[in-house]
């Protein structure tokens, strides 16, 4: 069976959203009535203006109320997604001590010009994100953690000098599109080298997904989030996952 | 203000002691030595404009030119003087010629030193001449429309495109704006050269450059015409160039800008030596010129854990406070930062938050406080984050905080918006507004939460201070004391672009602002 969704508000299926906007039209009758007709033009329908708000400078700005009407069929849907067990610090320790025998490297950095650490260092760092630790934390890992606006070359080297199992690039600034040409830039010269199959690329910022990651030539992708026992899980299932192969 | 917070004078006074001795223990050291960026900021403040062959600025060339010949040592300002007294050119000229390679500096025979002096003194007196004339522009612009009252809404443009900048700024300063920031490219703090000219690309900002903040200032002067009150404008002065983009922010006319003594060491990983020398010059600059600075101290809590690191942040203040003190820089500009980043979800956050304004507010009483909004637990979940600001601004209007950095709800999301703009205004305007003499009408009840929480964290910046007076501040930043980020003194970037002030060594700009040379 089919499982088509509508948004909700207080019916099912009455397919119920809010969206506001800005229109370059002076508030008056002509701005709101542009502005309910922009929503039927969305296949909304029945838009309520319920705000309409002068901007100054010939903006103005508009909370609507409409009912969406096409759904979406669930069934029909496919995300790909990390696969990564929940295991615990202890748990991944243990199995790092057990079944690799050294502890994981791992090399982190925020790539070309960007300069937010935050999610690299919610990952890497001992404290961690949310009293989950970081990868710092763990018996299991060995982490270097280069800070910001790190060239790919500088990251690629001291991925060959410690040898690491893993590399996690954090990409936060998306203007221009930055960050793609920075990490498709990195999986170019990992394959230079002849590292790319050496190591597990991952990465991670609010707008990367995994399906992105993927697309990029990684092995994988977080977004916002992420814990660090979810990075640190996923390394340690894929290096016993090749080691099985 | 009447809000008034019960803490020991007597421990405020010992950690401002404690503050002074810390800096006292690396400002020899910093007034023997000279930057590669003090010398350009000096060749710029010449009136040196431009650029020469392959985008070099003018102002690079001619320090490169003193630094490869083995003359930097004695100060730019010696050379340019000689040159131009002798040739008749101007420094611009001057430097041209540098440029085109048909003069080389130090291959001219030297004048006698007095009349190297006098001409050095006659160049240095046109630039602080121009920096006085714009200082009283400002206050007159300020009398003729009245001052702001605070806190002062302070909103960041950051198209990538100075023209851009321009409509997005002037739009905002008509929404409600009363201090507008245009934020930097982001490698800009790592450029160890100004670029020149107007831009019209950069990434997550628009770059810092002479002519970009001549634009804008006329942009923002055109706008407080129309509105009838003077909007300031800001600009950031951190990273390699912090001497020169101080300079260029004083010749300009710039209200306000990004001034720290440690954060392009912790977050932009400079070199310690590098930053201590330059943050002094820039900062001698900046309170000649009437900007006021603005710290950075709000980027600890960025990282570390706003409630259990704010000891560090008041600890910086302090320390901050006191080099600026040495560069001669009265409180009244001394704009410390902190910010409003504990963790949602801690039960009486806002009291704590509150305890912490209050104490930078009662340790700094002239001090024009900036205080930034919440980042850290912004989600994207924009209606959370609208009543995350509104908090902010409760705070911020209730603890008397000078400058507002005003936080917007799609913060973590992009760069605002225009209606995003509009709904972060019209917030911070409405709760201000709506509690606007908060602060005479309450008391901190004695014993409570807010006080207990104040004095705990005074305590805790005492042993903090205590420890770096004792361990040196270099060795404190090797250790990782300010935002858990360990930055040994030779590491970094822009170490080669210090050197010892040699015999004889010219920049007339320390006598001129220091000693107070004398209004001309």
């Amino acid at each position: 069976m089919s499982r088509v969704v509508l948004p909700y508000g207080d019916t099912t299926g009455d397919g119920a959203v809010q969206l506001s906007f800005t229109l370059p039209v002076p508030a008056g009758g002509v701005a709101r009535e542009a502005a309910r007709q922009l929503c039927l033009k969305m296949n909304l329908e029945n838009p309520q203006v319920v705000a309409m708000r002068d901007l100054g400078g010939g903006y103005t700005f508009f909370v609507v109320y409409a009912k969406a009407t096409r759904g979406v069929d669930l069934d029909a849907i496919h995300v790909p997604e990390v696969s990564a067990p929940s295991w615990s610090m202890e748990e991944i320790d243990r199995l790092v001590a057990e079944r690799i025998g050294r502890p994981v490297r791992v090399v982190g950095a925020c790539t070309g010009t960007d300069a937010h650490t935050v999610g690299l260092d919610a990952i890497l760092n001992m404290k961690g994100y949310r009293g989950d630790y970081g990868l710092e934390r763990y018996q299991g890992f060995r982490v270097w953690n280069l800070g910001s606006q790190v060239p790919n070359e500088v990251l690629v080297a001291k991925a060959q000098e410690v040898g690491a199992d893993a590399i996690l690039v954090s990409q936060v600034v998306t203007q221009k599109n930055v960050h793609l040409s920075n990490l498709t830039g990195l999986v170019d010269l990992l394959e230079a080298e002849g590292m790319r199959e050496k190591v597990l690329l991952i990465a991670g910022g609010p707008r990367i997904t995994h399906e992105l990651a993927v697309e990029l030539g990684f092995d994988a992708g977080f977004g916002a989030g992420t814990l660090p026992s979810q990075v640190a899980a996923f390394i340690v299932q894929s290096l016993l996952e090749r080691r099985e192969r | 203000m009447a809000l008034t917070l019960n803490i020991d004078p007597a421990r405020v006074a010992r950690a401002r002691e404690l503050a002074g001795r810390i800096v006292d223990q690396v400002q020899p050291f910093i007034e023997r030595h000279t930057t590669t960026a003090i010398e350009r900021a000096v060749v710029r403040l010449f009136g040196v404009e431009g650029k020469g062959p392959d985008e070099v600025p003018l102002a690079n060339l001619v320090v490169e030119s003193l630094q490869d010949g083995g003359g930097l040592d004695r100060g730019a300002a010696f050379w340019m003087a000689n040159a131009c007294r002798q040739t008749g050119r101007t420094p611009r000229q001057a430097a041209e010629a540098v440029a085109s390679g048909a003069l080389d500096l130090m291959a001219l025979p030297l004048l006698p030193e007095d009349e190297i002096r006098a001409e050095v003194e006659r160049l240095a007196r046109a630039a602080v001449d121009r920096i006085r004339q714009n200082r009283r522009t400002r206050e007159e612009l300020i009398a003729r429309y009245g001052e702001r009252p605070s806190p002062w809404l302070y909103l960041i443009v950051a198209t990538g495109n100075i023209h851009e900048d321009v409509v997005q700024a002037q739009n905002a300063a008509r929404q409600g704006a009363d201090v507008i920031a245009v934020i930097r490219s982001t490698a800009q703090s790592l450029l160890d050269y100004v670029p020149e000219g107007a831009t019209t690309e950069g990434f997550g900002g628009t770059y810092a450059t002479q002519e970009n903040f001549r634009i804008m200032r006329r942009a923002l002067d055109e706008v407080g015409a129309e509105l009838g009150r003077y909007v300031r404008l800001t600009n950031y002065a951190s990273g390699l160039c912090m001497p020169e983009i101080a300079a260029l922010g004083a010749l300009e006319r710039l209200d306000m800008m990004l001034s720290d003594s440690m954060y392009g060491i912790l977050f932009r990983d400079i070199n310690p030596q590098r930053t201590l020398i330059d943050q002094h010059f820039a900062r001698m600059i900046q309170a000649e010129a009437g900007i006021i600075i603005n710290t950075g101290e709000d980027n600890y809590l960025t990282t570390a854990d706003a409630y259990e690191a704010a000891h560090t942040v008041l600890a910086s203040q302090f320390i901050n406070e006191q080099f600026a003190h040495r560069s001669g820089m009265p409180d009244s500009q001394i704009g410390l930062g902190h910010a409003f980043e504990m963790d949602p979800s801690l039960e009486d956050g806002l009291l704590y938050e509150m305890a912490d304004a209050l104490l930078s507010r009662a340790c700094f009483p002239d001090a024009p406080l900036k205080y930034m909004p919440p980042t850290r637990f912004m989600t994207g979940d924009i209606f959370m984050g609208h009543v995350m600001d509104a908090m902010f601004n409760l705070t911020s209007v209730a603890t008397g905080q000078q400058i507002h950095l005003v936080g917007v709800l799609t913060e973590a999301i992009h760069t605002p918006y225009l209606h995003d703009r509009f709904l972060a205004l019209e917030n911070a305007r409405y709760v201000i507004n709506y509690a606007r003499h908060f602060t005479e009408e309450f008391q901190i009840r004695p014993g409570g939460r807010i006080e207990r929480r104040a004095n705990e964290v005074l305590e805790r910046t005492l042993a903090l201070l205590e420890r770096i007076a004792e361990s040196g501040l270099f060795q404190a930043i090797a250790d990782g004391v300010f935002a858990g980020i360990r930055r040994p003194r030779d590491g970094g970037k822009g170490l080669d672009g210090v050197l010892a002030k040699g015999e004889g060594y010219l920049n007339p700009f320390y006598d001129l602002c220091l000693k107070g040379g004398g209004e001309a």
